[in-house]
């Protein structure tokens, strides 16, 4: 699959995730510097009326982009845009995915979205690629 | 609530794109691509330097704005933007601001609900962007109630 000759309707290759687990919100607290306790201790989360602890919406999303990663030296994500619409729990598996919709010149525009396994959408939204000439 | 605030923003902040930030970030989101961790790779890429993952700004200081003071807990984070004229070089320095672009309050199941669209933007040395982003924050109906006590 090359950006070059991708036609909408096809996909990047999508990718899903190992079950989410207390580490990875730990180390995307530690790296981010995004602290709010529901995302790493239970307590907190239950006091804030949450089942459990629920993932960084920015962990997901900065997980999404890695679909894009392998193509960034033939162009830019120019824009990201997502919505979140669900929360993520430990011992989700979320698969990512991006679907090419629309091709003008150099300009790829994406519908991207990351689901889980039973279906829910934890977010959703667009990416615009722009090839360098 | 905010809607005073609406227009007003923060000093700009000096931020370095660390190495090590980077690849601890790059980590913790699964991309550990060479693209933004391996040093000589970086030198021969098209950027000469190794870049920065997209969503890397969150790692950024911002400035705080005069009069928005946000309650620590019990925000929601309905929507997110980036735009990029070009990627973020490691090493290299930016300065951020964020500024208040919008505030509304609608009526929610619970009552009413504030919805805060705070801009963030990315400069260089020579004041060009490199970046904006968007972050939508609700804050329930709640939360509101706890702010006024």
């Amino acid at each position: 699959m090359t950006m070059r000759t991708m036609q909408p309707g096809e996909e990047l290759k999508s990718v899903t995730l190992p079950p989410v687990s207390r580490l990875d919100l730990i180390k995307y607290a530690g790296a981010s510097g995004d602290f709010n306790p529901i995302h790493t201790i239970d307590e907190e989360a239950e006091n804030a009326g949450l089942p459990g602890i629920i993932a960084h919406g920015m962990w997901t999303m900065g997980n999404l982009t890695q679909l894009f990663t392998p193509y960034l030296e033939d162009g830019l994500v120019t824009d990201y845009h997502i919505r979140f619409r669900g929360m993520v729990f430990l011992d989700d598996v979320l698969t990512l995915t991006a679907t090419l919709t629309e091709r003008d010149g150099k300009h790829l525009t994406f519908d991207i979205g990351t689901v889980k396994t039973n279906g829910d959408t934890v977010l959703a939204g667009q990416a615009v690629y722009e090839l360098y000439e | 609530m905010f809607e005073q605030s609406i227009g007003k923003r923060s000093e700009k902040v000096k931020n370095t794109v660390e190495r090590g930030a980077v690849k601890k970030f790059a980590e913790a989101i699964g991309d550990l691509h060479p693209l933004y961790i391996d040093e000589a790779y970086g030198q021969r890429s098209r950027f000469g330097e190794n870049i920065a993952p997209p969503t890397f700004p969150r790692v950024f200081a911002y400035g705080a704005i005069e009069g928005l003071v946000l309650p620590p807990k019990g925000l929601i984070h309905g929507e997110q933007r980036y735009h990029y004229t070009r990627p973020l070089l490691v090493g290299e320095d930016v300065y951020c601001f964020l500024e208040v672009k919008n505030y509304e309050e609608k009526a929610g199941k619970s009552g009413q609900m504030g919805i805060l669209t705070l801009g963030g933007h990315g400069l260089d040395d020579a004041g060009e962007a490199i970046f904006t982003s968007e972050q939508v924050i609700i804050i329930s109906a709640a939360v509101r109630r706890m702010m006024r006590v």
